[in-house]
């Protein structure tokens, strides 16, 4: 409670609020996965969360969306606060989109069919108007002429690219990724982070786990660094990057930018479209 | 660089030529050459098999076509005579009984509801199953709300528009087979995915329920399920309040197929990965919407072998009413060949015989419509 991590939005007033976590904490039986976690996100804000693995990342983003239960805290999404009733449950959900790293499309059936499952049967739309919703999103994220095939037949790129046309076919106002780029090929992840670009764009509000640091660099407002269940270091990318102030981020960045081959630049940006 | 040497160094300059795969080695002397002849061991085998077709094969054929006696009116024609030293298969005796085989005790008047009964189920079935059929989510509807209420209609009776009732005494041979076969089946799915569902719930009590309804049934053979059924439940309730002899029968077996299905389909959950039931729920899908629209389907898919397997032997299973005094298709068949007037070496043989072609014939279509189903499945790359 005392390390309340540097956080500009603890001022902001109530409905500027996406989420809010506050004192959150999680076991998994004897462990201690989350560790007083506090953290305020403002709508329209773009998070970027790393740190190493098993440091609690996914498992606070998929406490977020109730993936996962918690014993201690609370967490408010866009006014709900998460209990265990179902109703509020489904609510944050209808209104959270999430992207998994193994993209957990259904293989039994076509990409269509994928995005228009949750607009028809969660929102009731009706079936005609779901697919031209769908369409659109899949037109944005540039697989329109898949959308027929079955996920099977797509590569790792468009597979994840639909996934998260899935997400925004229920018109999420928060988007929760989730590693989105960690089981692609190396040629595949561009065409994934362009999409997230280009998504960033669109004001949403974004909470992405990833080790992409170009990507952060570029579209985040804040990168969080978590290790060992605690928040280590919430700070401007361009600090984060340059200065950062934890002894802890500092060598996790000098051992994720040596493999990266540079120290600064990192990745061209993401931001130009494929053809 | 140049310390490695130039031979290591290597641009390609001109794609290389795309070939088409080598020819198999074709015509049907290479195929004998590949398959049933590669090898000593091979070869052995092949002439082990030739030898043991010539052996079994020709008094086979002898004794079920070419010595079989297709027609007479009563047991005689299939004794050993001078004109027949060494009868064969008594078919005879078969056809003159096929119509008891079929309906057993039905009034025979009333022979024409059966026919009935056995097409609208054939249309269902075929409406219901065949892939390309249109408009298959009506042939559902048909199937498990129409069908069922013109089945009974049928083969009960109505007096309001005139159909006499016929006691499920008097029904028997195929009729019973496919009445108890069909229901056991179209029971058991539903129920054993309630049931596997249950079993994997994370409600205690509903997984308590289940996991003691499942291991109990599979516990006990399915004769003592149809004793209980039709013995022991007359005692907890009046005889006027017991139902029809036939309908707990149908009971039994429903439940024990259910508990089968239920392990099965059980299988099929575990292996739908974690992932799906996750990505089901962060779109906002509740649990039955999840279930049957994410989870289902996959784990269905994943089990159809199995699921027609559990059908296959339920279907042999329904042979077990007997011991219940339900005159189903193979009981038919051992009263008939009980009968002094057929008293001939043959008739038994031929009796079960052809039992075994019928059961043969219906548990081999179940298969190949699962193959057909599961290759169609793969194909489309749905899986």
């Amino acid at each position: 409670m005392v390390e309340r991590p540097d956080d500009p939005s603890t001022a902001a007033p109530r409905q500027e609020l996406a989420v809010e976590v506050a004192g959150l904490h999680k076991w998994y039986g004897d462990f201690h996965v989350l560790h007083d976690i506090n953290l305020n996100v403002l709508r329209g804000e773009r998070i970027v969360i790393c740190g190493p693995s098993g440091g609690g990342k996914s498992t606070l983003l998929r406490c977020i969306n109730r993936l996962e239960d918690w014993q201690r805290g609370r967490i408010v999404v866009d006014g709900i606060e998460l209990t265990e009733d179902p109703k509020r449950i489904l609510a944050v959900r209808r209104d959270v989109g999430m992207v998994f790293q193994q993209f957990n499309l259904f293989p039994h059936l076509t990409v269509l069919e994928n995005c228009t499952l949750a607009p028809i049967w969660v929102r009731h739309m009706p079936k005609r108007e779901a697919e031209a919703l769908a369409m659109t999103y899949l037109d944005r994220v540039k697989i329109p002429d898949q959308a027929n095939k079955y996920p099977a037949r797509l590569s790792g790129g468009q597979q994840q690219r639909v996934a998260i046309a899935r997400a925004l076919c229920m018109s999420p106002n928060i988007m929760l990724f989730d590693e989105p780029t960690s089981a692609l090929d190396p040629e595949m992840v561009k065409e994934v982070l362009d999409t997230m670009v280009e998504l960033a764009g669109d004001g949403i509000t974004m909470l992405v786990v990833s080790h992409e640091m170009g990507f952060a660099r570029q579209v985040a407002d804040r990168v969080i660094f978590m290790d060992e269940g605690q928040i280590v270091e919430v700070n401007k990318p361009k600090e984060f990057f340059s200065h950062p102030q934890h002894e802890r981020t500092r060598l996790f960045l000098k051992q994720i930018l040596h493999l990266a081959g540079d120290s600064g630049a990192l990745q061209p940006p993401v931001g130009e479209q494929p053809s | 660089m140049s310390a490695i040497g130039d031979q290591f160094l290597y641009v390609r300059g001109v794609p290389a030529d795309r070939l088409p795969p080598p020819a198999a080695r074709a015509g049907v002397l290479g195929w004998l050459r590949t398959n049933l002849f590669s090898s000593p061991a091979n070869i052995t085998l092949t002439l082990l098999c030739v030898l043991f077709i010539v052996w079994a094969v020709p008094p086979l054929l002898r004794f079920f076509l070419i010595d079989a006696v297709w027609s007479g009116a009563d047991g005689d024609a299939c004794l050993a005579s001078p004109a027949q030293p060494q009868p064969g298969a008594c078919w005879a005796f078969v056809r003159v009984w096929s119509s008891y085989f079929v309906y057993g005790f039905y009034p025979i008047g009333q022979r024409w509801r059966v026919d009935l009964f056995f097409l609208t189920l054939a249309f269902g079935i075929v409406w219901l199953l065949r892939l390309s059929a249109p408009r298959r989510d009506i042939s559902a509807c048909y199937f498990f709300i129409v069908l069922p209420i013109l089945s009974f209609v049928l083969l009960h009776g109505a007096p309001l528009i005139g159909l006499s009732v016929v006691p499920t005494a008097l029904w028997g041979g195929i009729l019973v087979t496919v009445v108890v076969a069909t229901i056991g089946m179209v029971f058991s799915l539903p129920l054993g995915i309630l049931l596997a569902l249950g079993r994997c719930s994370e409600m205690p009590v509903v997984r308590l329920f289940a996991v003691i309804f499942i291991e109990f049934v599979r516990g006990v053979p399915l004769i003592t399920v149809l004793f209980m059924a039709s013995v022991m439940l007359p005692l907890f309730v009046p005889e006027h309040l017991a139902p029809d002899k036939l309908i707990r029968a149908l009971i039994g077996v429903a439940l024990f197929a259910s508990a089968y299905m239920a392990e099965v389909v059980r299988g099929g959950l575990i292996a739908v990965p974690r992932g799906q039931y996750e990505a089901a729920r962060a779109l906002g899908l509740g649990y039955w919407r999840m279930t049957g629209l994410v989870i289902l389907p996959q784990a269905l898919r994943v089990t159809l072998p199995n699921i027609v397997n559990t059908f296959i032997g339920l279907f042999k299973d329904t042979t077990l009413v007997f011991v219940v005094g339900i005159f189903d298709f193979l009981h038919a068949i051992e009263a008939a060949r009980a009968d002094p007037k057929w008293a001939a070496p043959t008739t038994t043989v031929t009796g079960y015989v052809f039992a075994g072609l019928f059961y043969f014939v219906c548990c081999y279509g179940m298969s190949r419509y699962a193959r057909n189903v599961e290759a169609r499945l793969t194909r489309s790359g749905r899986r």
